[in-house]
């Protein structure tokens, strides 16, 4: 696999002014035309921490990431995210707390009618920013994720993998406060992969964006929590022996509750039983 | 059980009425208010207009064709043959201009921005798009609400246009009568009020579909399969709606005009 290119290092973001949560959810509960998919769901993601939320598949994942940035509203509870209460909000207030964060879809969800380099540039487009800078900085963003060469091609000619990388590369141009990942490595080769995981661990490590990441795939998951990107390699190197990284913890969600919250060393010697089936 | 399905169905239904009065009226009133995204406007309305054209023309043309090749028969058996240009211009531009305008762009345009947007709902576009910041009824549905609105006024008129030469057409060259009598004839029976109501329902004609377009699309559920059943609803409702809104705009009308 090649290597790929760190791009000038910008700050880390700053955390919220009155120190507060990135986000915070506090007993939160949402239905569709039936029971419950999540019940009373409690928990926060701190400034430059990285949380892995795990359970299988149709357990409320998405919904719970949809949750997080008001795609979707709760019946009940309470979601604050960089600080403000979201749930109540109007919808027209909610797009500029959305601009702050970057999201990855399932399946990349680019548009189709747009090149590479206007899905990228999207939110810089909407915002009438001038095309020599749109350009340099979709490169920039293009170079991270190691896809400069698809600058002027459609959606419908990149493969899968590609196009999880434009996704987030496109969630990465504007600098998000706030990363949330849906399942992005979903569907696809152990290769691509792990070229998903790397630059996930890149965006941890070296730009410190607190994240959400969706997923079902335990390889996934122990890889980030157990490795770190390192810049000069240009590659994610493994951490020393029973090391993890202090920043990555765990949430795991079954039958619409939050069942687990914490470590990887607490995850692996935790007595739930589905904790320990799901792992097993 | 029965009870229960039909009072199920008639909530569903008051439901569905509330949340397309809200839709639409959103997607129009989001014009007086900023962001406006006058590039989509312009692309929509060259979707919508230029990309109509052909059609609308041709159907404007034979159905002045056809209106004259019937009308000809029985007004020969009163002797009022001259009056066929009077007859045409006024079925036109009072009814099926407008009507027949809506109908074929009903079937080529609510057809495709229901499976357009209904598209981009099951692949998480519109979700990644109110990610991104952006408010897809700002960016998505008003613009074409405007796009089809102005360009049915115009493509009203060139249907008209069409089908009054295709009433020409037919007369002059298959019954063989005086083309200068058939547009003199038209001219004079069109007063103020005619052209009126045959320009205020296009106006309305390219809300419903649109919205209705617009409505159907963006609230697909069901994958592939419920796009299909959006682009159907958005081209039946579309097409009914319209006939409908033409027989209470032309009561409207004559009440007012009478």
């Amino acid at each position: 696999m090649s290597r790929m290119v760190v791009p000038a290092q910008k700050e880390a973001v700053a955390p919220p002014p009155n120190g507060s949560p990135v986000v915070e959810m506090r007993g939160v509960s949402i239905a569709f035309d039936g029971p419950p998919i999540l019940q009373d769901v409690n928990f926060t993601i701190e400034p430059g921490e990285t949380r892995i939320l795990l359970g299988p598949a149709g357990i409320g994942k998405s919904v719970l990431l949809k949750l997080v940035n008001g795609l979707l509203r709760p019946d009940s509870g309470s979601i604050r995210l960089f600080g403000e209460e979201i749930t109540r909000r109007r919808e027209d207030l909610l797009f500029p707390l959305r601009a702050r964060t970057g999201m990855v879809f399932q399946e990349g969800a680019l548009f189709d009618s747009l090149t590479v380099r206007d899905n990228v540039a999207y939110q810089l487009i909407q915002e009438q920013v001038s095309d020599d800078e749109i350009d340099s900085r979709v490169r920039e963003a293009l170079s991270f994720v190691g896809l400069e060469q698809t600058f002027d091609l459609y959606p419908s000619s990149l493969s899968g993998g590609m196009r999880r990388r434009v996704a987030i590369a496109r969630a990465l141009i504007h600098q998000p406060e706030l990363l949330l990942y849906d399942s992005p490595t979903g569907g696809l080769d152990p290769v691509t992969s792990y070229t998903i995981i790397e630059l996930i661990g890149k965006q941890r490590d070296v730009y410190r964006t607190p994240s959400l990441m969706v997923t079902h795939r335990l390889q996934d998951a122990f890889m980030l929590c157990t490795n770190r990107f390192d810049p000069a390699a240009g590659r994610m190197v493994p951490l020393a022996k029973g090391q993890t990284d202090p920043r990555t913890t765990f949430l795991m969600l079954s039958d619409g509750r939050l069942i687990f919250d914490g470590s990887l060393h607490e995850l692996l010697h935790t007595e739930d039983p589905f904790v320990r089936e799901f792992l097993a | 059980m029965a009870t229960t399905t039909i009072d199920r169905n008639a909530k569903q239904f008051v439901l569905t009425i509330q949340d397309y009065s809200l839709f639409s009226g959103r997607a129009f009133l989001n014009l007086f208010t900023p962001p406006v995204y006058w590039t989509d406007f312009l692309i929509q309305a060259d979707v919508i207009g230029w990309g109509s054209l052909v059609i609308v023309m041709l159907v404007g043309f034979f159905t002045g064709g056809v209106l004259a090749l019937q009308s000809s028969a029985t007004l020969e058996s009163f002797g009022a043959t001259s009056v066929t240009g009077r007859f045409v211009a006024l079925s036109m531009i009072r009814e099926l201009g407008a009507v027949l305008t809506g109908i074929m762009v009903s079937g080529r345009n609510a057809s495709s921005i229901a499976s357009e947007l209904g598209s981009m709902v099951v692949t998480e576009q519109i979700d990644a798009m109110r990610a991104l910041g952006v408010d897809p009824m700002r960016k998505l549905v008003t613009p074409r609400i405007f796009a089809a609105i102005t360009m049915l006024f115009f493509l009203t008129i060139v249907a008209n246009g069409c089908g009054i030469l295709g009433g020409a057409a037919v007369t002059i060259f298959m019954n063989h009568q005086n083309g200068t009598q058939y547009f003199s004839m038209a001219w004079q029976g069109l007063e103020f009020r005619d052209i009126l109501q045959g320009l205020v329902k296009p106006l309305f004609f390219g809300y419903i579909i649109s919205s209705v377009a617009c409505y159907s699309g963006l609230r697909t559920t069901g994958g592939t399969e419920g796009v299909g059943r959006s682009t159907i609803a958005a081209v039946v409702w579309s097409s009914v709606l319209i006939i409908i809104a033409d027989y209470l705009i032309s009561q409207v009308m004559l009440s007012i005009f009478r």
